[in-house]
């Protein structure tokens, strides 16, 4: 029985984790690669011009999978981290730094196309929406995490705090947003609401997924590519990776 | 009962007692506040109908800067001559021991600024009732900030720079707290009522009662280890 199934608490060594790490980023670059080719050619071609917002509209193939993403990396990140408070196992605190700078640049992406967007569509670079408000408050989380983890000098310290503050933060991600939510329809502000947008065509949703899916694959494959540069730093004293082939090829 | 209180309160009157002895500190971050506060009028202008809407934030805005000046201080003496590690060793859970020391953190910063606050919103020109409003939501609102910045005080006890990171951390997580703080006087004044925004503050304070010292708990362990 304990044959048929995968052992994956082999993988929680960073140890044998890398090798598998770097046979899979070439394949999450690949399609990363195909579905951007894929989404792009629907964005700018296939998708037909919208009647109320014109080519402007465009912008949200990368806005909304930017905005997904910057959301979901933050759980995932959270995620780690709680798994490696539980389990006190290296490679979780490691993905979750090596998560954290992409996590931070797409809420990043995010709040800059949606400036982008709005200028065309509300007449404003920013408006105080919810949601807006939601996410700079997103991307200072992400730059806490990073400044406290970069601020710690031993890995094991800067993971374990690292790891209260994602969950911290994730506990306060659905209190902030609700109360920024109720804030702003109690100052009326901005009489503009995304949710209440014209429904999509298909072309458009379709184009939307696969972009979407395009950032989960980039996403997926620059984390691992951080976390294998985050295994080299922490375990450069260990044999194995003396014995790597491309650290041996760096030292001659 | 008494066993559960006794340490709590030992803790509490042992920091009072430290704070009276160096009344500075204290006194540092009431007139910071004062200050910051009576900046705005002079930044913005006179205009009384203007300073009376924008006073609910102004005063909010402040408040969570001044405690923020404590928080910095919160373990890092305690840390420095080793009591915080014979805190750990002590028989009386650990926990208990830092809800104390937040308890007394919010009596020296927090509750200064719940009484002076209607000193300066008589400045801004509010009314009594906007008055009212204001001390009761200060008086829910800035134990939850004491209580949410302990966990950053935890987190950044010993590090380089750790003042200025302690802001990066924490004042992204007093949103909350800003916005139905500084929303129950406005909604006071503009006839919505006040009482929804102080639910919802005093639902955050329980849960900040509840899970903040087990957080900051957790921090200071790692930080000490």
């Amino acid at each position: 029985m304990s044959n048929r199934i995968v052992n994956w608490f082999k993988y929680a060594s960073p140890q044998s984790f890398y090798p598998l790490a770097g046979k899979l980023i070439p394949w999450f670059w690949a399609l990363a690669i195909v579905f951007t080719v894929a989404g792009l050619y629907i964005t700018f071609f296939a998708a037909p011009t919208d009647f109320q917002q014109g080519e402007g509209y465009r912008i949200i193939f990368i806005h909304v999978p930017a905005a997904w993403m910057s959301m979901f990396i933050y759980i995932v990140m959270a995620g780690w981290a709680g798994l490696g408070l539980a389990l006190n196992t290296r490679l979780s605190g490691m993905m979750a730094q090596a998560l954290a700078p992409t996590g931070a640049i797409m809420a990043f992406l995010s709040l800059w196309t949606g400036a982008f967007w709005g200028k065309p569509m509300w007449g404003a670079w920013w408006v105080w929406d919810a949601r807006l408000t939601s996410a700079l408050i997103l991307f200072f989380l992400y730059i806490g995490f990073i400044a406290l983890q970069a601020a710690i000098d031993d890995p094991r310290r800067a993971d374990k705090a690292g790891a209260i503050l994602a969950l911290v933060g994730v506990v306060n991600v659905p209190i902030i947003y609700f109360s920024v939510k109720w804030w702003n329809t109690l100052h009326q502000g901005a009489s503009v609401s995304l949710t209440k947008a014209p429904t999509m065509a298909a072309t458009m949703l379709w184009g939307m997924l696969i972009m979407a899916l395009a950032f989960w694959m980039y996403s997926i494959a620059v984390a691992l590519t951080r976390v294998r540069a985050i295994i080299l730093e922490r375990e450069a004293h260990t044999e194995w990776v003396k014995d790597l082939p491309e650290v041996q090829g760096a030292k001659q | 009962m008494n066993a559960t209180l006794a340490p709590i309160l030992a803790i509490i009157r042992r920091d009072l007692l430290l704070a009276m002895r160096r009344k500075s500190e204290v006194l540092t971050a009431l007139f910071f506040f004062i200050i910051v506060v009576s900046l705005f009028p002079l930044g913005i202008g006179p205009e009384t109908a203007l300073l009376r809407k924008i006073a609910p934030g102004v005063i909010w805005v402040a408040a969570l800067l001044a405690t923020m000046l404590g928080l910095a201080r919160l373990f890092a003496p305690d840390h420095a001559d080793g009591t915080l590690e014979q805190m750990v060793l002590s028989p009386s859970p650990l926990g208990l021991l830092i809800t104390g020391k937040i308890a007394a953190h919010w009596i020296t910063t927090g509750l200064p600024l719940v009484l002076l606050a209607p000193v300066l919103g008589i400045q801004f020109d509010l009314d009594g009732g906007a008055l009212g409003i204001m001390v009761v939501a200060l008086l829910l609102g800035t134990p939850l900030l004491s209580l949410i910045g302990a966990i950053g005080a935890a987190l950044t006890l010993g590090l380089r720079g750790g003042g200025v990171l302690l802001s990066l951390l924490v004042l992204p997580l007093y949103v909350p707290a800003l916005i139905f703080g500084a929303g129950a006087v406005e909604a006071h004044i503009s006839g919505l009522g006040a009482g929804g925004h102080l639910s919802l503050l005093a639902a955050l304070l329980a849960l900040a009662v509840f899970f903040a010292p087990w957080a900051t708990t957790a921090a200071l362990r790692i930080a000490i280890e």
